[in-house]
Parts: structure tokens; C-alpha cells; sequence
């Protein structure tokens, strides 16, 4: 059998290694437009922001693919797709057959209808990103178009360069599809401390060599653009091809098209009427194609949806419904603005079904957890909201306080009772509670407590005589 | 008075230094590194009273009923003769122990191979240190556990554990601890986490995605240390491009560390001078074991701290010989010395060594799960020999392993008392323990230390090495027992190995208190750093291998909602046969508990105390609930020294080590009605 995967982005580069590490037979083909190695587009924002390196993004070692028998034609994009002789061509005429196809076409950068935009640089690909930060050297000031997920780490990774940069946002509030509007504004507030100029409900209507002019003609300055305006599934060839695409190319749970012999995943597939823009989704379909490919029966039901902000010194993650409000849902929430702190549980029939958490905290993991399993949300739900806050009491540690039945030395199971009756019996220091009890003589943490126990009786001592 | 005689104690692998009085009483040594200070934890403090306690076997036992040592002896030689005169040599089997000493180990290697001449012998530190073991091996092309003396944890600025809980299983290991800041990573807030600087709380078989998490860190923020990479590594160049798919908000929704701790620990280890990584087995025992393992070596290689001094990577070794018992031929694919039981010049050097010609050695054998579960089928052994090993509580899905004993034709148990195991055997031998004999031990840190008699064993009682000796007589072969006979027999089988004790004698041991293998002559001082200027490895660079992150071999579900992952606890050793008959440990903790976390408790409506039955699809068992905190809201912790634990635990087997998944499995927990 002759498999070809048509794109070798996340999700082709993720299917050709599950279906190699499946199946060390198949023949396998992968084309690809961009001419680079796979790399990891959730990385770009650190590449963005000089936290990783380009070479530190890539998924494979150029070597892989002899060392695993993939052919990889890289640098030639797939212009048609002949369902009738099971082929695909490539723009250098070049006809590869096969038995299984795999679209992975992903998705492109939706570049605004608005004049002057050619002047802007989209943020999409590691060719953009190396274009950006060539430009980004010799600029004084820069303008980020579009204030969703990838505008938000741009915008951040520029500014931590120390160039000065301005945000525009079309909504009310940043990233609005993932935040309700205090969170919008609190990772707005927290941007601004970074050096972030935030400008949301504007509309851009043009790019000027000087910067982008707002409607209504107001001129924001900059000599770097950037557009971050959203992305469009890449669906043209299978369109051209006859398969059913509507917003994607539409499949099955088994990542299949309409045509049996073809399979999408990725940013370019329509899964029961969502197309996925995140990485993990597209692993996932990724893992389940492979496996229907080498003849496994797995079966793809959709992802949970998790949005974890890459930027420095911000902290988000956002996750599931959560704009939904107390007339559908049970809603915990918690601001602090001046802090940066904004945290919100969306609970509905005793499952958590959106979170945001916005500020370092311990939650995230947790939270994440719960969400991706759909397990009951625990009745203390400040708890979860505050890792530690429920932590039972522990025992005091003022030996006043302490009750007698207290273990003070774990390692020789010695109790506060145990040093006191030590005491009463004339040990007056530690080394007389340590030869009697063996307290302290295991790890010797316990040493301070009982220093204090023993300080303490003989305190005590002091004020009765 | 007769003075105390110096010694060590019978438990974990740091073996604390201790003198032992003639009646019996314990004090602690103040000369040893280990226990420096004189420090003793309560299983050593009490360890006089299994000299003295009643529930002592004395005389051999043949279907439960006492006979003399002849009888037992011959019977036992008869039944062994015409089950590998009717089946073949690898019909009987044998299992040993990391509770052995080095002398017993090797000799129990030799029964097999030479008496015997079976493949089919393993031990429990298959279930303990063979994941540590086959990653140490693959990077450093050696396994000494820790490759430097524990004296440098006290100078080091930071010390990452991975999975082990010291501050219960060996208390005075805490003491080396004092110094760095500690970073640890447990799926429970552990007497050693609350310890910690900063506790990392993954989900139970998530260690491998976590050290990923943290060596994406390593690189992405420029910590690496290149300079070290160049001269001293090989095969970075793949590891880097492995780890862009573990970045660390996906690392974060896999192990529900958030990222801002991960960026925490990795600076911490970065910045310091001198860092060294720890793995115990909770990053070991898993179906991944080796891979996880793998996986914090290559941080600790990406930081440049292997063979560094005052820096490193270690496993916490945990049975008292865990160490020695995995060098010197108990371990199914191993001869003395840690060679390779298929490498053709190892064979012939412990062939002449042994007197036989090198094709009448056998091959590898079964590894320890595997083979207990072949026991008393078709294809696998009908005998078995046992020693120094409680498997019907330690191994896991042991309801399972219990039926497979059950089916044996022979099944013959050498144990101090009447184990769980022992109480299946159609032959026990009463054998003599820790201070009524003597031999040697090699600690965690790879000092070989000597362990000295102090009390006369009771009468009737035999060492384990008499019973070898007894049983090869009967099969034809003039064997010595005397410890130090056998000892040097070992250090000229382990010449040339990598675990090269030649040099070492008793005397010296004495005298240095402990040396390090390797010691290949009486001159040379021993190592103890042995990777300061090489690795182990052909080209004397360590080696870095990309690994991937795996679920779990059996992940939560709706039928099994809930982790289980199982530990110790202070006062218990191992499956318990010597520490739930001290009076004071057993009263300390009586017996088996369900820890589990107050939001669970109410989902399941369970209060503190309450009975619990926990099911997974291998078995059942009960124990009592304790509510706490400091456990993750969708796991349960269960102590595995009372049979019952081990019912529940995932036999699925690491690739590489063999070792079972102890560490996480999917279980359902009720009250009990």
C-alpha cells in the first residue's frame, strides 16, 4: 500500500511518524510546499519573542526520514488531485500515486482586504517570523494587527525586545473568543504594564509607510506591521478534487472524506462542524488516522479545547465555555486587577466546562485536568480556585499549641506527650530526649520542635517555681 | 563485656553503620558517611528484635512438619534431580533477593547456572532497580547507582528527586539533604516533599512528560550546557529536535505541573554550581520505566552535571544489596561482575573461573515477572527455589502470581520466618540473617561494605550459603561456605568486569570503612566518581537517547476512575515479613491504609477510617481511608508491605528492564458497606 500525506506541517509530520512507528512498511510519501523541515508553529511566538532559537523549533532531524524510508519532497506544492487515477501533481508536474492519501493542508493567514496591507507582514509561518525580526532590527515602533491568541504573543514578544508596540483589536476586548470581558480587560491591563499600547474596537483601514490608519483617521505610528488576523483552512485542492468541503474539508470520525481512499487533519478539516485551530486536536486526528491507515480501529470524537497563552510574564489559559453566565451555568469567580489576577470556574451539571485563569497560579494544572477528563467538580470549589487554601490544618507548631497525642519525631514515632514525659523524668536538653526517646535521631528535622518542646516545659518550669 | 561487634543494618540500601551487642542491642555507628552523625531511623533503632523474635523458624519444615536438615536436604536434591531428569535443566528455577549479600547472590548465580544448569533465575530487584539500571547502562554504559559519595548531596546548591520519598524509607538519607535546595517531584505531598523547596505534583505515570517539560525549558532558555554537550555527549543534536513536541503548556496539561513551577525548577538547576538529579521508583516503576529514567539522565547531561564534580545523576537504590545483588549473576541476563550473561568473552571468563567449559553455561533467562508467571505451566519451570524474597506480597498482580506458585511441583522457600510465600512451600529452610553471619554489601553509593556476625543464630538454623552448598554437594559439586572463601571466588569472577571487586578484601573494608568498586587490584584506592574523566561507554562519552512520552499501560476510565500508585511507609520494610512482627513498627502502623484526598473522600462519601474496598480489573482489597491533602484529587495511595496491594498492580512490563508498572494503575474505591 502507497500512502501520501499532502502537507508536511504539525499534523502531516505528526501522521508520517505515528504511522511509521505503526507500520515500518508502508510506503510512504510526503509532500510538502514549505521548503523547511517540519517545525513546531506553537513555538514561533518564543522564536518571536528570542526565547528559542529557529533551529530549536524543528520536529525532525532532516535525517529522519531516509533513516525511516519516507520520501519527502519538499519545496513543491500539490497543485491537482486526480481522484480518478488515485494521483496527486505537483506545481513541477510531478505525479505521485497512491493507494491512501492524507490532506494536510493546514490553514493560511487571513490577510485584510485594506489597502497599503502589503507593507504589513502576516504572522504565520517561520518564514514570516524570520521576515518580522529582520524587519524588527532596524524599527522604531511596531503595530500588531489583530488581538486574538497569536496577535496577544506577538505583540508581547516584540515588546520584550524593547520595541515600543501598539495592539489593535476590531472587538471589544482582547481575545474574545477564549475570554469573557474582565479577562479581555486584565490581560489588557497586564500588557499595558509590559509595554503594550492596547487599542481594542478599532477598525484598521489602511497601512501607511508611517503606520495604520484607524477608520475614522486617526493614524497609529509604526514601521513595523504585523497581522494577526485569524487563518482560513487551506481547502482548494480537495474543493477542485469534489470532496465535500464546507468551512473545512468535511471527514468522518475516522478522519475520512467523502472518498474512502482520502483522509484530512489538521487545520484543514471539518470534524462535525468544527475545525480545529490548535495543535492538540490536530495530534489527535493525526493519531487516529494513523492508526484507521494501518488498520487499527480508532475513532476520532472531537477535543477539548484548551488556549494556554505563550508570552513572558503572562499567565493564561483558557479553556471550554467560558462566557457562559449564571442564567446557564454556575459561575466562581475571582478579580484582582491590580494584581493581574483574574480567575473564573464555568460549572454545569457538576462538570467543569470552561475555566480562565489569568496570573501565575498553581490552579492551571489541575484545572486543565479536570476539564480535558469531564470528571465532578469537587463541592469546595474555592479549593480549586486556590490550590492550599483547604489544606487541612496542620499541626501547630508551637509546642504550647501542639496536642500531647502529636508526633513530633516521625522517624522514631515519638510524640510531644512522649518528650514530655521525657522532661518530667529530668531530660533537660536535646540530647537527654534523643537518648531516651531517639527523637531527632533519624532525618533530624524534627530537631527545632523538639528544642522548642524542650524550651518550653522548661519555661513553663520558670514561671510555677 | 564482650564490646559490641561494628556493623551494618538489615534494611534499605543505605546501610546505616551500627554496632550490635551480644544480647542484641543496637547503637549506632558514628563513623559511617551514610548515617553520619549516628543517625537511625526506627526500623534500625529496632532492628536488635529480629534477633530475639519469637516467630523465628528453627528447623526445617517438609509439608509444614519439622525433620532434620538430612531429610529436608535429601529430599529436596531427590525432587530437583528427577524434575530436571524428566523436563530439562530450566525446569527449575530460581528467585533471589537485593536482600542477599554479594556473596549469596553470586553463589546463587553459580547454583543455577553450574548445579542447576538453568537459564531460569531472576530476583525482586528486577521489580526494583532495573529501569535505573538499563537507563545508567545505556547512558554511561555502567549502573553504579550513584556515582559519587553521598557526602556531595550536603555540598550541592540544588537536588532534584524524581520519585522517592527518603524521609520515610531512609530517614538519615534527609541529613544529606540539608544543605541544597530540594526539588521534588511526587504525585503526593510526601514527608520528603513537605521537605522540598518546591514539590512538583505530577499525575502518577506522567515523570517521563515532566522531564521532557523541564529539558525543553533547559534548551528553550539557552540553560544548556554546550560547552560540556561538545566534549562529553553524544547524540544531543536528536534529543533537541525530540523534545519541540514537548513544549511546556502541552507538558502542563499532560502532568498538571504548571509551567510557571517547571521554569521555576529548571532556573534553580541551571544557576546552580553544583546540581545533582535523583531518580527513585516512582519515576521507575512504570511500563516506561527505563525511557523516564532516560529522561531525567539527559537533563542531567543537557545541564552538564554527569561525571562533574560535585554533581550527577543517581538512583536511590532501595533494597539493602540492591546494588550488589544486581552485579553479580541473580539477574537473569547477567554474570558476575555485571557482565553480559550473552557476551562470549564474559562467558568464558566465568567459565574458567566456574571449572565448566563456556557452552555448558546457559543463556538468559526469564525475567522476574515473567518467569513467576510461567511457573507450573506447560512450558515453564516446576520447581522452584526461593530466597531472600516474599513474592505472594511484593510482586505484582499477586493473586495471579500466588495461583502460578500454587501450581508448582516444588516450590522450596529459605526465609528468617514464615512469609506468605514461605507458607506455600512444600520445603521451607530456616536460614540465618544479618547479624548472625557474615558477608558484604554494596550500598547505594556503591561502597562495598562489610556486614560482620555479632550474635549466635539460633541452633537448628543454617546460613543460605550452607543450603547451597549442601544442595550442590548433592548434585555433585564440592562448594565452600564460608563467606570469605566465597568471596574471593567472586572478586576474581567479577576481574575485569565493570563491577571489578578484585582488590577488594575484607581486611580492606575494615580498615577504609567501605571502598568503591570498581577495585581492580589491592592497590588501587578505588572510585568513587568514577565518570570524572570518562564515561563507561566505548568512546568514553555518555550518551544521550530521545525518549517519548506514553500513557500509562492501563489509563483511568469510567469503570476505573481513579490512579492507584503504592509506596512505603516509615516503620515497613519491603513486603513487611521482618517489620510486622516488631512489636514497635507494627504498632506504629498496624496495617494497610487507603490514602485519598477530602474531595474524593466526599464524592465517595467516605469518612477517615472508614473500611475501602479498592478493585482494579486483577483484583480486590481493602483498607482503611485517610483523608489527606496532600494527595492528588484523582489518585489513592495504598503501602504495599501487607499482601493485598500488590492484587491490584499492573503487570504490564517496561520494553527494555522488565519491570512491572507498581506505580500506576486504574482502580475503583467504595466504602465498604
Amino acid at each position: 500500500m502507497r500512502l501520501v500525506v499532502v502537507g508536511n506541517g504539525m499534523a502531516g509530520s505528526r501522521l508520517v511518524t505515528e504511522v511509521r512507528a505503526r507500520d515500518p512498511h508502508l510506503t510512504v510519501t510526503v509532500v510538502g510546499a514549505e521548503t523547511c523541515q517540519p517545525y513546531n508553529r506553537v513555538l514561533l511566538s518564543n522564536v518571536l519573542a528570542g526565547s528559542a532559537r529557529p533551529e530549536q523549533v524543528r520536529l525532525l532531524d532532516p535525517t529522519w526520514y531516509a533513516a525511516h524510508r519516507v520520501e519527502a519532497i519538499f519545496g513543491s506544492a500539490v497543485t491537482c488531485l486526480d481522484r480518478d487515477a488515485r494521483a496527486v501533481v505537483t506545481e513541477d508536474g510531478r505525479r505521485v500515486p497512491y493507494d491512501v492519501l492524507v490532506l494536510a493542508t493546514g490553514s493560511d493567514a487571513i490577510v485584510p482586504p485594506i489597502p497599503g496591507v502589503e507593507r504589513a507582514i502576516p504572522f504565520r509561518t517561520l518564514d514570516d517570523c524570520e521576515r518580522i525580526l529582520e524587519s524588527a532590527g532596524g524599527s522604531r515602533r511596531a503595530v500588531v494587527i489583530g488581538g486574538g491568541l497569536l496577535g496577544v504573543e506577538a505583540a508581547r514578544g516584540l515588546a520584550g525586545r524593547g520595541l515600543p508596540v501598539t495592539l489593535l483589536h476590531l472587538a471589544g476586548h482582547l481575545m474574545e473568543r477564549q475570554l469573557d470581558m474582565e479577562a479581555g480587560e486584565v490581560l489588557g491591563e497586564t500588557l499595558a504594564g509590559l509595554g503594550v499600547d492596547i487599542r481594542t474596537g478599532v477598525n484598521a483601514e489602511a497601512v501607511l509607510p508611517d503606520g495604520v490608519r484607524l477608520a475614522g483617521g486617526e493614524l497609529v505610528e509604526g514601521d513595523l506591521v504585523v497581522l494577526a488576523c485569524g487563518v482560513r483552512p487551506v481547502t482548494g485542492l480537495a474543493a477542485e478534487a469534489g470532496l465535500e468541503v464546507r468551512r473545512g474539508i468535511v471527514v468522518d470520525d475516522e478522519m475520512r472524506t467523502d472518498d474512502p481512499s482520502i483522509f484530512a487533519i489538521g487545520e484543514c478539516a471539518e470534524h462535525d462542524g468544527t475545525v480545529y485551530g490548535l495543535v492538540a486536536p490536530a495530534w489527535e486526528q493525526a493519531g487516529v488516522a494513523a492508526d484507521v491507515i494501518t488498520g487499527g480501529k480508532a475513532l476520532y470524537r472531537g477535543s477539548r479545547m484548551v488556549t494556554r497563552l505563550k508570552a513572558r510574564s503572562v499567565e493564561l489559559a483558557a479553556m471550554g465555555e467560558t462566557q457562559l453566565t449564571e442564567e446557564h451555568a454556575e459561575v466562581v469567580r475571582f478579580s484582582h486587577r491590580a494584581r493581574g489576577t483574574y480567575r473564573k470556574l464555568v460549572i454545569r451539571d457538576g462538570r467543569l466546562v470552561g475555566a480562565i485563569v489569568l496570573g501565575e497560579s498553581d490552579a492551571v494544572g489541575t484545572l486543565t485536568q479536570l476539564f480535558d477528563r469531564g470528571g465532578p467538580v469537587p463541592g469546595d470549589r474555592a479549593g480549586l480556585l486556590f490550590p492550599g487554601l483547604s489544606a487541612t490544618a496542620h499541626v501547630a507548631d508551637s509546642p504550647t499549641l501542639m496536642p500531647d497525642a502529636a508526633k513530633v519525631c516521625q522517624c522514631n514515632n515519638v510524640t510531644k506527650g512522649q518528650i514530655r514525659a521525657c522532661w518530667e523524668a529530668g531530660a533537660r536538653d536535646v540530647a537527654g530526649i534523643a537518648a531516651a526517646t531517639r527523637a531527632t535521631t533519624g532525618c533530624g528535622t524534627c530537631r527545632d520542635a523538639v528544642e522548642g518542646i524542650v524550651g518550653w516545659l522548661c519555661e513553663q518550669e520558670g514561671v510555677s517555681a | 563485656m564482650e564490646l559490641p561487634v561494628l556493623t551494618h543494618c538489615p534494611y534499605c540500601a543505605l546501610q546505616c553503620g551500627m554496632a550490635i551487642t551480644p544480647e542484641a542491642a543496637v547503637t549506632p555507628r558514628t563513623d559511617i558517611p551514610a548515617n553520619a552523625g549516628g543517625a537511625l531511623c526506627q526500623k534500625g533503632w529496632t532492628a536488635g528484635e529480629l534477633l530475639t523474635n519469637g516467630e523465628r523458624l528453627t528447623g526445617p519444615l517438609l509439608h509444614g512438619r519439622p525433620v532434620t536438615w538430612e531429610v529436608a536436604l535429601d529430599h529436596v536434591a531427590g525432587r530437583l534431580s528427577r524434575i530436571r531428569a524428566e523436563h530439562g535443566p530450566d525446569a527449575v528455577a530460581v528467585f533471589g533477593g537485593g536482600g542477599l549479600t554479594n556473596e549469596k547472590a553470586y553463589q546463587l548465580g553459580k547454583f543455577a547456572r553450574v548445579a542447576l544448569g538453568t537459564s531460569q533465575i531472576d530476583y525482586n530487584g528486577r521489580f526494583c532497580m532495573s529501569s535505573a539500571a538499563a537507563a545508567s547502562t545505556r547512558a554511561f554504559g555502567m549502573d553504579r547507582g550513584m556515582p559519587f559519595p553521598i557526602t556531595d548531596l550536603a555540598e550541592a546548591d540544588v537536588v532534584l528527586l524524581a520519585g522517592g520519598n527518603v524521609a520515610e524509607t531512609m530517614p538519615p538519607f534527609v541529613r544529606h539533604l540539608a544543605g541544597p535546595r530540594l526539588i521534588v517531584v511526587d504525585p503526593r505531598r510526601t514527608a520528603t516533599a513537605k521537605l522540598a523547596w518546591l514539590h512538583l505534583q505530577p499525575t502518577p505515570g506522567t515523570d517521563l512528560a515532566l522531564a521532557l517539560g523541564l529539558l525543553h525549558l533547559v534548551v528553550a532558555e539557552g540553560l544548556a550546557d554546550e560547552e560540556y554537550i561538545a566534549a562529553r555527549t553524544t547524540g544531543f543534536d536528536e534529543v533537541r529536535t525530540s523534545l519541540a513536541s514537548w513544549w511546556p503548556e502541552r507538558v502542563e496539561r499532560v502532568t498538571g505541573v504548571p509551567v510557571a513551577r517547571m521554569r521555576q525548577a529548571v532556573r534553580a538547576m541551571a544557576a546552580a554550581g553544583r546540581a545533582i538529579v535523583l531518580t527513585g521508583r516512582g519515576a521507575e516503576q512504570h511500563a516506561k520505566g527505563t525511557d523516564t529514567v532516560t529522561a531525567f539522565i539527559n537533563l542531567a547531561l543537557a545541564l552538564g552535571l554527569p561525571g562533574t564534580p560535585g554533581s550527577g545523576y543517581g538512583c536511590v537504590t532501595g533494597q539493602g544489596n540492591g546494588q550488589g545483588g544486581r552485579e553479580h549473576g541473580q539477574k537473569a541476563d547477567q554474570l558476575p561482575g555485571y557482565r553480559k550473561i550473552d557476551d562470549p568473552a564474559a562467558r568464558e571468563h566465568v567459565a574458567k573461573v566456574w571449572g565448566v567449559h563456556p557452552d555448558d553455561l546457559p543463556g538468559p533467562g526469564r525475567s522476574a515477572y515473567e518467569l513467576l508467571d510461567a511457573l507450573g505451566t506447560p512450558a515453564g519451570p516446576r520447581a522452584l527455589l526461593l530466597f531472600g524474597s516474599n513474592p505472594v506480597v511484593s510482586a505484582p498482580r499477586s493473586a495471579h502470581v500466588s495461583d502460578r506458585l500454587g501450581a508448582l511441583d516444588l516450590l522450596v522457600v529459605c526465609d528468617v520466618v514464615m512469609s506468605e510465600t514461605a507458607a506455600m512451600a512444600e520445603v521451607v529452610f530456616p536460614v540465618t540473617q544479618w547479624a548472625e553471619e557474615t558477608g558484604t554489601m554494596t550500598n547505594l553509593e556503591g561502597r562495598v561494605l562489610l556486614r560482620r556476625k555479632a550474635v549466635e543464630p539460633p541452633a537448628g538454623v543454617r546460613s543460605d550459603l550452607e543450603v547451597i552448598r549442601e544442595l550442590a554437594a548433592r548434585l555433585g559439586h564440592t562448594w565452600p561456605s564460608d563467606p570469605r572463601v566465597v568471596f574471593d571466588e567472586l572478586r576474581e569472577a567479577s576481574a575485569g568486569g565493570l563491577a571489578d571487586y578484585a582488590g577488594i578484601t575484607y581486611e580492606r573494608i575494615e580498615a577504609d570503612k567501605g571502598v568503591f568498586w570498581p577495585c581492580p587490584s589491592p592497590d588501587h584506592p578505588g572510585t568513587p566518581r568514577p565518570f570524572l574523566d570518562r564515561f563507561a561507554t566505548p568512546d568514553g562519552r555518555a550518551r544521550f537517547t530521545p525518549v517519548e512520552h506514553r500513557p500509562a499501560a492501563e489509563e483511568i476510565d469510567e469503570d476505573y476512575p481513579v490512579y492507584l500508585t503504592t509506596g512505603r511507609v516509615l516503620a515497613h520494610y519491603q513486603s513487611g515479613a521482618q517489620t510486622r512482627r516488631i512489636a514497635p513498627l507494627a504498632e506504629a502502623v498496624a496495617e494497610p491504609f487507603v490514602e485519598l484526598h477530602p474531595d474524593l473522600a466526599e464524592e465517595l462519601r467516605i469518612d477517615a477510617g472508614d473500611m475501602v474496598r479498592v478493585s482494579s480489573r486483577r483484583g480486590q482489597t481493602q483498607g482503611a481511608a485517610r483523608i489527606s491533602d496532600a494527595i492528588r484529587r484523582d489518585t489513592v495511595f495504598m503501602p504495599f508491605h501487607w499482601e493485598g496491594a500488590n492484587r491490584l498492580t499492573n503487570p504490564a512490563l517496561d520494553p527494555t528492564s522488565r519491570m512491572p508498572e507498581f506505580k500506576v494503575c486504574a482502580v475503583k474505591v467504595e466504602r465498604v458497606a
